[in-house]
């Protein structure tokens, strides 16, 4: 196994390992910090974002409302975690040089053309139909297959089988070159 | 900011440097393992979880946590996995990845995101016909594999390890 890939950063199996320490850090420290266990997730705080502008945008949310309020929309410690992905990255790919602006990714861009409008509504309609499913499904890649899969939870091994099947068959469709 | 959101902040910086240092981040990377061609977001995740099993289940066994399944709600994890499935091969970012790929320049991330937004907000408002429809047809409730098979945790652990190293053997013999 090597210890570097070609695109210079590190091999994915040490990256992973880590990151299965920093998760059991993480569900050690927010037990013990915060009283409550907490474990990796990133979707639930995308129904905080939407709470917060649809409070901002149109106050009397409505039939939204029992969601938002089952959810408590509140900035906690798993929006913090998201945004500090975004950070986390930036640090790192600043320090290794790989930052680099990119309107189009170019694996689209060979299928599709360059328009950033064309990539920028698929990536919209694709984001909507993910959510939708994740907030479904109780979870993302990140909740139900990291953190359920390492609980051996049934719920993750099932929904981590559906996520990469259905993903498989679309991308293949998508993404077939022809 | 509270302890809390310092504490995810923390913890959220470091697992966004290990997923940009795995290069698990870009769009090719999340298209590459379900176009079957390159598995290294596979490899970052099986690894994290190979790890993180251990540790979680030997605290859990002192007592120190508490483990917190989520609940396998048959339909709902049917339905919402394919179609989250469809969404991410579309996208090509899952919701942890989308705001790291931003992080490191990829710009059109942010379609993406503003698309999960919408997406929840969506969810919000159609779940009150979600809870007496697909929700309510059949919840196995939070159920461990463990449980399931009426063995100890590590008697799953164990062949699960063997399993994901033999897998790990087979993607560098295929050089995926």
């Amino acid at each position: 196994m090597r210890s570097h890939n070609h695109t210079g950063g590190w091999s994915p199996y040490v990256a992973g390992a880590l990151a299965g320490m920093l998760a059991i850090v993480s569900v050690y420290a927010t037990t013990s910090i915060m009283g409550k266990t907490a474990y990796l997730g990133a979707s639930t705080s995308f129904v905080r974002a939407a709470g917060f502008l649809e409070q901002a945008l149109l106050p009397a949310s409505g039939s939204a409302e029992e969601y938002f309020s089952k959810t408590r929309i509140t900035v906690d410690w798993q929006f913090m975690l998201v945004l500090g992905i975004c950070l986390g990255a930036f640090l790192a790919s600043v320090t290794d040089r790989s930052f680099k602006f990119e309107a189009v990714p170019p694996v689209w861009s060979r299928r599709y053309g360059t328009s950033v409008i064309k990539r920028g509504l698929a990536a919209f309609a694709g984001g909507i139909v993910a959510m939708f499913g994740a907030r479904l499904a109780g979870g993302c890649p990140s909740g139900h297959g990291l953190s359920g899969i390492m609980q051996l939870s049934v719920s993750g091994f099932a929904a981590l089988a559906m996520f990469f099947v259905s993903g498989c068959l679309v991308a293949r469709y998508v993404y077939r070159s022809r | 900011m509270n302890t809390e959101q310092l504490l995810g902040l923390a913890t959220g910086s470091v697992f966004g440097f290990l997923l940009q240092k795995g290069r698990v981040l870009r769009f090719e990377k999340q298209l590459g393992a379900m176009l079957l061609q390159d598995m290294t977001i596979i490899k970052f995740m099986l690894s994290a979880i190979l790890v993180g099993m251990v540790g979680i289940y030997l605290m859990a066994d002192a007592g120190i946590i508490v483990l917190s399944h989520k609940s396998m709600n048959v339909g709902a994890v049917i339905i919402g996995g394919v179609l989250f499935g469809s969404g991410w091969a579309i996208m090509g970012y899952c919701p942890g990845t989308s705001l790291g790929a931003l992080g490191e320049g990829r710009l059109h991330a942010v379609f993406a995101v503003a698309g999960m937004i919408a997406g929840a907000a969506l969810y919000a408002h159609a779940y009150p016909f979600l809870k007496t429809t697909v929700l309510a047809w059949n919840d196995l409730g939070e159920l461990a594999l463990p449980e399931l098979l009426g063995v100890s945790p590590w008697s799953v652990i164990a062949p699960f390890w063997i399993i994901v190293l033999v897998v790990f053997l087979g993607f560098e013999k295929k050089g995926v």
